[in-house]
């Protein structure tokens, strides 16, 4: 007997079910089907400006720093002064996502552009959410080549572009477009909820920044 | 749930094994604080102990014979009351659940549950006691016991009618809500771990400068005295019970005639 | 694993004397309950989510099966493998055999108690696989060869002088007079030399704080983001999770997360949340090319549908332990197993059996401060006393401790011979302490007096006194 058949049958026997009870089945079925939320704190339930302005909150309070710029346009030029006012090198990774590729990149001609995933020798990466979480001040980033997850882990500043129609009170609302954009059921091999630079408690439960991701995680707000 | 007493309530006081072995005072700190609030007091001869060693070590067939007996001799009695949070949180928690499987006798322990309380619990959520008639002159500081704080939700009340004693000064205790290492019998089966425990108490006890230490069960008590005693220091230790009732004549815990 | 929980005391006598120890163990005092309490009580909905968040656990147990079911179908739709493991062995061959198949050398491994429960990385050495530890307090451990003393913060027990000391021993390819006096120096240094290892590792284990079945997600909680590049990074990714990891729907997994942080580190969200769903797709340009998941029973099956099912509920959280007087006193390796405090005090027991673990369910005050800040609402102290009670009813407590409760029992359920009994007995004790009060020595006491003085009774007993007195009262009127 495999060792599954082994497992299940002793869950079964601990249950004292045999797995084919209709009512359970559809339970279950159901359940999975309906994915209703449970509770949601208040917190998160407020208008746009309500939700951006908490997102800010909450993000800043984890260390990150947040920036809102009026439109997409104006992104390239914060990119520069921020890496300015970093003393960061004026070149960056990000992937083919169209949202980066759109942004007028003439006017910073100083800033180099690199494709790609990132080898762990990118100092800066700049990657798009497709989401943030007012709640807790926390990104929503999906794999695939528009974004690669090294990008979010090897560099040391992470720049994260963020449109603030997309942020969201909680991350039910996440989990719901994200049904709708990839199809219920399924998932990118990678979402990562990101809630502020890497960090580390383990030598006598002093907080540090910087463990082994980004020591640094730039959010700049869209609109 | 709260109901409205009658006026002049029957209460079955449970002493607890402790108090009767060790500290009759409390006992007698118990009846007066009741006699007050216009209780009628009886104490059943049948009663010896709770029964937590056996339930606490395993021996749960002891453990239901006793809880029977116990139901068996307080069940008459509009309340039953006992001077310890420990003992109270046995009978009103534990009973009910040591006795689930038993037809017979689950009813029997819920409908004594509902109506056992902690002395000080009784007083205050019960009778509405907020004030006591007594004088303590001097400081003191109090420690919540495990079962009764976190059981039985008692908190504020000893503090609320600690503050109504004359002459008292009530400080605040570090930790008061962390365990003092009694744990019955816990405190003589892992000694060394008590002691642990009881250290820090004890030195958070130092440390608010009170001069009496009051608590709601003798368990608690009696290790925290036993270690203040060993350490040398002068912090007395009573049960709460003794200066609500005024009755602070007998030596405290761990003193003798001679101090 | 070092299974030393049958040497409970002598472990207890060693912590309580280790100065080191005690010095580390005043940061779990208080910083992990002030962070916790500052988290919760920022959170109005903190009680409500506990109630659901207990649901959802008991809802998914007890269709657990089907869950599982539900879990593989949605792994195999997305390319990846699921793997059942029935013991601790099973698992261990299981992750050897991928790493055998893959020519893997160097395997780099997220935090994982299960890792730990299955003692997966002596089995890797002993078969010419380094497996490379890199939450940095598990780096730590490794460097000095012991395991974690908490689930949460595995080198809470080891103090920052001790790593300068450790850093400098191992990593001798570094200049020998650089500075580690702080610990971002310390941080810097590991991440450094740990970056290497990533790149270089030809697979990434991690555990799983979720199974979520409506997706075939696995889902990792971490601050330091080295599970994410344990993860990402090499061409294999093994996940080893036990089977009540499984949560229903991403709703469900949320509504836990919501307390999991919280309880731990009092962290409103861990920094990496990640959710990993099958290997790399076809135009990824990074991640795993190979997902395996290896799902571990070891003990729990016969935890379900019994009076130990709550525990199941577990997160992991830490909870227990960071408020536990016992953990406070002696830390995490005195309990001997790989579960340390409450949690590991009920769970140790089902996994590695009753009779090498007993003392632990019996090591506690039942103070039930654990059960309080459980986020899960597990009634730990209900459940060490169950393991108490098989304990007595398999007669593996110590003899002179049964008979001395059964001794003890039978007077009790006689109150006339016990009153007679204890009534000569205080009399005697009254008399002999009356003078100061208290005794300092008494036969058979030894386990009271050894560290503090017994308070003497008064003398009479309240039932005498109280007898003596209402008859008294009778002769006046």
């Amino acid at each position: 007997m495999s060792g599954r058949d082994v497992v299940l049958r002793k869950v079964r026997r601990a249950l004292g079910v045999t797995g084919e009870e209709a009512a359970r089945r559809s339970a279950v079925a159901e359940r999975l089907k309906k994915s209703e939320p449970n509770i949601i704190p208040e917190r998160g339930k407020r208008d746009r400006e309500g939700r951006v302005a908490l997102f800010r909150e909450m993000a800043e309070a984890v260390s990150a720093t947040v920036e809102r710029v009026a439109a997409s346009d104006d992104v390239p030029t914060a990119i520069a002064r921020y890496l300015r006012e970093q003393n960061l090198p004026a070149a960056f990774r990000a992937g083919a996502d169209p949202a980066i590729g759109a942004l007028p990149w003439d006017r910073e001609p100083n800033l180099t552009r690199l494709s790609g995933a990132s080898d762990g020798r990118d100092t800066v990466g700049l990657s798009c959410a497709i989401a943030g979480v007012a709640e807790s001040g926390t990104l929503v980033l999906v794999s695939g080549p528009d974004n690669p997850t090294t990008i979010n882990f090897l560099p040391d500043a992470h720049i994260v572009m963020l449109s603030a129609d997309d942020i969201a009170g909680d991350y039910e609302t996440v989990w719901q477009r994200m049904r709708e954009r990839f199809g219920a059921g399924k998932a990118p091999r990678t979402v990562n909820l990101v809630t502020g630079p890497s960090r580390s408690a383990d030598i006598e439960q002093t907080l540090i920044l910087g463990a082994h991701g980004p020591r640094a995680l730039h959010i700049i707000v869209v609109g | 749930m709260k109901r409205t007493p009658p006026q002049h309530p029957h209460v079955g006081l449970f002493v607890t094994c402790l108090v009767d072995l060790f500290r009759p005072s409390v006992g007698f700190a118990a009846i007066k604080l009741l006699e007050e609030a216009s209780c009628t007091i009886d104490v059943p001869a049948a009663q010896t102990c709770c029964g937590q060693p056996a339930y606490n070590s395993g021996d749960r067939a002891d453990a239901r014979a006793i809880a029977k007996s116990v139901i068996e001799a307080f069940e008459p009695y509009d309340y039953v009351v006992a001077p310890s949070g420990s003992c109270a949180g046995m009978l009103k928690k534990h009973y009910p659940a040591l006795l689930a499987d038993d037809a017979q006798w689950r009813p029997r322990a819920e409908r004594m549950a509902a109506h056992t309380f902690e002395l000080v619990s009784f007083l205050t959520d019960v009778l509405g006691v907020t004030a006591v008639a007594a004088r303590h002159d001097g400081s003191v500081t109090y420690h919540d016991s495990c079962s009764g704080l976190r059981e039985l939700g008692i908190q504020t009340q000893p503090r609320q009618l600690l503050r109504s004693v004359d002459g008292l000064e009530l400080l605040e205790l570090k930790n008061a809500d962390v365990c003092c290492g009694f744990g019955g019998t816990f405190c003589v089966k892992y000694s060394d771990l008590s002691n642990a425990i009881v250290e820090r108490k004890t030195a958070d006890i130092a440390e608010s400068g009170a001069e009496t230490l009051l608590a709601g069960d003798l368990g608690c008590l009696m290790n925290m005295a036993g270690k203040l005693k060993r350490e040398g220091r002068a912090t007395k230790s009573r049960h709460v019970a003794e200066v609500l009732a005024g009755m602070t004549d007998a030596p405290a815990i761990g003193e003798g005639v001679s101090e | 694993m070092n299974l030393t929980a049958d040497r409970f005391k002598d472990n207890v006598r060693v912590a309580l004397d280790d100065d080191q120890l005690q010095r580390a163990l005043t940061h779990v005092r208080s910083n992990f309950i002030e962070r916790r309490a500052k988290a919760v009580d920022a959170l109005p909905e903190f009680e409500a989510l506990r109630e659901a968040a207990r649901a959802v656990k008991d809802h998914a147990l007890t269709h657990l099966d089907l869950y599982l079911e539900a879990y593989e179908t949605r792994v195999a739709e997305s390319g990846g493998h699921v793997h059942y493991a029935e013991t601790a062995a099973d698992a261990r061959d299981v992750i050897l055999n991928i790493c055998r198949k893959a020519g893997a050398r160097t395997v780099t491994k997220g935090k994982s108690m299960i890792a730990e429960e299955v003692d997966l990385n002596n089995h890797l050495e002993a078969h010419g696989v380094e497996p490379v530890e890199t939450d940095l307090g598990e780096y730590i451990i490794q460097l000095r060869g012991e395991v974690p003393s908490h689930i949460i913060a595995p080198a809470v027990h080891v103090n920052q002088d001790q790593v300068e000391a450790d850093f400098r021993r191992v990593h001798t390819h570094l200049a020998a007079e650089r500075d580690l006096a702080e610990p971002t120096s310390l941080l810097a240094e590991a991440r450094g030399v740990l970056r290497d290892r990533f790149l270089a590792a030809d697979v990434g284990i991690t555990g799983a704080n979720f199974l979520v079945a409506e997706t075939g997600t696995s889902i990792i909680v971490t601050n330091e983001g080295n599970g994410d590049l344990t993860q990402i990074l090499p061409r294999i990714h093994i996940v080893i999770a036990s089977i009540e990891k499984i949560v229903p729907t991403l709703e469900d997994a949320t509504t836990i997360l919501r307390l999991l942080a919280r309880s731990a580190t009092g962290q409103d969200m861990s920094v990496y949340t990640t959710l990993s769903t099958g290997p790399r797709r076809p135009d990824d340009p990074d991640g795993p090319d190979e997902y395996h998941v290896v799902i571990l029973d070891n003990g729990r099956t016969a935890m379900l549908g019994t009076e130990f099912q709550d525990m199941l509920r577990c997160i992991r959280c830490g909870a227990c332990m960071n408020h536990c007087p016992v953990y406070h006193a002696v830390g995490g390796h005195a309990y001997g197993a790989t579960y340390p405090g409450p949690m590991g005090q009920v769970l140790d027991p089902a996994i590695f059996g009753l009779k090498a673990t007993h003392d632990l369910p019996n090591a506690s005050t039942f103070c039930g401060r654990c059960e309080s800040v459980c986020p899960m609402k597990i009634p730990l102290p209900k459940m060490m006393r169950h393991w108490r009670d098989k304990e007595f009813e398999r007669g593996l407590s110590p003899a002179p401790q049964r008979w001395g409760i059964r001794a003890w029992a039978f007077l009790a359920r006689r109150p006339a011979l016990y009153r007679l009994a204890t009534g000569l007995m205080m009399r005697a004790l009254g008399n002999l302490g009356s003078d100061r009060g208290r005794f300092q020595m008494l036969p058979f006491a030894g386990g009271w007096t050894a560290h503090r003085d017994l308070p003497a009774p008064e003398g009479r007993t309240f039932m005498s006194a109280y007898r003596a007195k209402a008859q008294n009262k009778g002769r006046k009127t």
